[in-house]
């Protein structure tokens, strides 16, 4: 009985939160089919259609939904080449999707990674440094309100004369990033235990690395990991736009880029979704590490 | 004086180890100092300042490329000389598609969620595509807005709109929830009205919320406008002066653009700080800050 009462309510969750989810996405995509006939029909009148010998709506929709290079792709025509694209080519091939989330996903991932490091240094040497709190700590939350990614294409021609090329430059900028967020947020983390828990390791004559390893690092990891969900898409806008101005290889980034060059717009909105699943299973493995590591806590 | 701009000079690097010397001292100096916000802030200016002069210093006497790294002073004449230059791209990227975009972005934002505060139906369906949209690389619908708004500004501050609706949307969401259970009580034993309460209780309680987002999204319109810029724009704008003059290594300007654009992200932070003190001088938060 106690397993059926659980079960229920589960369902009833499920229809609670699960049913209003459902009923937006297919708003959404309904929308998208409409807008695609709308956005399209102008030029599939003048493109696809004889005018002078007449179509019929039915026609004109059917137009709209299948063009070349539609102004807006309808729904169905970015799944068949989402699809396509995964299956017909073989991965290390630019033409395949995949591809080009390993090269965007490869420097996110090295830049996630270093600015972590970093920002975890950082963090714990102004935590215990006066002189570099007052120094250093205004300026990196004066960075938060400042666009750091217009300093992009600066980091790509630095380090291009220094003769890095490759992931490497792209990673530099997912890296400082991602450092921000987590610096700030694993400040406040570190600085979190209370007073009386502080002197309470005072009084087990623990060091000061005693006090950070047993006390201020556990305390601070429900600070790090909201900041690392937001450093590690931060981090995926970062090496996407790094991909921009590197002549557009490889990438996500390029092929949006690319696509805007030639007008294959259906090419576009794969790698659009593309990038948007690539950021949602980024941030997803993050929260999913958050709950292994957090659950004996009962804070998550 | 001259030994300093000299990098071949015996005693340049005695000099220079001796002033790193004494900048740290009189930081950690400063740094002790007791007092005020402002006293607090003067070893930050302390060491801004210090980095900017060891800056100029190394630059100028090993003699580094301006293309690696320009000296401060070059980044200031590059500002004086492309003043017009740089003006015309703070109007066409800021006062457009930076201002319009995060204007409309927050408005649609905030109007939404208003609107569907009375459908918990289409709250409980919104809220959690929304939320999931922070994971996204928004930014990446450039390519598309340039293709149907064309290269003007007004495909920028459809990338902006995009960016900010739905921080704000979520952000007021939880700020009309924010209104203790005692005051809404309080508001219905007044016989208070929803619009009434809404006005009187409701969006004043949200307004830290509101603002937290205001002052989110002014990064992101920042961000939004500029990388936009990148994927294809007029002859003008922040992001296509540092884009296309770091192409041609004219790196003093690209430096003087960027300048231009922190300077107009802290100086947005800063008049939306002083208006929330104003607009929400009762709330806990900004008297504390006091």
């Amino acid at each position: 009985m106690v397993t059926m009462a659980k079960k229920l309510t589960s369902m009833q969750r499920f229809w609670h939160n699960g049913l209003p989810v459902a009923v937006v996405l297919f708003a959404v995509l309904v929308i998208w089919y409409v807008a695609a006939w709308g956005l399209n029909a102008p030029g599939a009148i003048e493109r696809v259609l004889d005018e002078e010998a007449g179509y019929t709506q039915l026609e004109l929709f059917e137009a709209t939904m299948n063009m070349e290079r539609p102004l807006m792709p309808a729904p169905h025509q970015v799944v068949v080449d989402f699809y396509e694209s995964l299956t017909e080519w073989p991965v290390d091939s630019p033409r395949n999707l995949l591809f080009h989330v390993a090269v965007t996903g490869e420097s996110t991932l090295l830049g996630f990674a270093m600015g972590t490091v970093l920002g975890l240094v950082l963090s714990i040497l102004i935590v215990h440094s006066r002189t570099l709190d007052r120094a250093l700590m205004p300026w990196i939350v004066a960075s938060q309100t400042v666009p750091v990614l217009a300093i992009a294409p600066i980091v790509l021609v630095i380090l291009g004369s220094l003769g890095f090329s490759g992931t490497a430059p792209k990673a530099v900028i997912a890296m400082y990033l991602c450092f921000f967020p987590v610096t700030v947020a694993m400040v406040a983390g570190l600085r979190s235990p209370q007073k009386i828990e502080m002197e309470m390791m005072h009084t087990y004559a623990a060091n000061r690395w005693q006090a950070l390893w047993m006390l201020r690092m556990p305390a601070a990891l429900p600070f790090l990991f909201p900041a690392l969900r937001v450093g590690v898409s931060a981090g995926l806008v970062g090496a996407m736009v790094a991909e921009l101005p590197t002549g557009a290889v490889a990438g996500l980034g390029a092929r949006l880029l690319t696509g805007s060059y030639y007008g294959q717009t259906v090419q576009i909105w794969s790698a659009l979704v593309m990038s948007a699943l690539l950021g949602l299973f980024l941030t997803g493995v993050v929260a999913l590490v958050e709950r292994l590591v957090l659950r004996n806590r009962g804070a998550v | 004086m001259s030994v300093l701009l000299d990098g071949s000079s015996p005693l340049f690097w005695p000099l220079i180890l001796a002033l790193a010397v004494v900048a740290g001292f009189s930081i950690q100096r400063t740094a002790r100092l007791d007092g005020s916000r402002w006293v607090g802030m003067l070893t930050a200016g302390l060491f801004g300042l210090w980095v900017v002069f060891f800056w100029e210093v190394l630059v100028r006497a090993l003699d580094i490329s301006r293309v690696l790294l320009p000296a401060p002073s070059l980044v200031l004449a590059s500002l004086q000389d492309h003043a017009p230059k740089l003006w015309g791209d703070f109007v066409q990227t800021v006062l457009k598609a930076v201002l319009i975009g995060w204007a409309m972005g927050c408005g649609l934002g905030f109007a939404v969620a208003v609107a569907i505060d009375r459908m918990p139906f289409l709250q409980r369906g919104l809220l959690p595509v929304a939320s999931l949209t922070s994971a996204v690389p928004l930014v990446a619908v450039a390519p598309i807005a340039v293709m149907w708004f064309g290269f003007e500004w007004p495909s920028k501050a459809a990338v902006v709109v995009l960016m900010t609706f739905f921080p704000m949307l979520v952000s007021t969401l939880a700020g009309l929830k924010a209104a203790g259970k005692l005051e809404r009580e309080l508001m219905y034993s007044y016989a208070a009205s929803y619009t009434r309460t809404l006005v009187a209780l409701r969006l004043p309680s949200a307004l830290p919320y509101i603002f937290n987002a205001l002052k989110v999204n002014a990064t992101l319109a920042l961000i939004g406008a500029i990388v936009a810029e990148f994927f294809g724009s007029p002859t003008m704008g922040l992001g296509f002066r540092i884009s296309t003059e770091s192409a041609k290594m004219n790196m003093p300007l690209v430096w003087g653009a960027i300048v231009v654009a922190a300077v107009t992200g802290s100086v947005a932070y800063a008049l939306l700080v002083a208006l929330e003190r104003r607009a929400a001088f009762w709330h806990p938060s900004v008297r504390e800050g006091k």
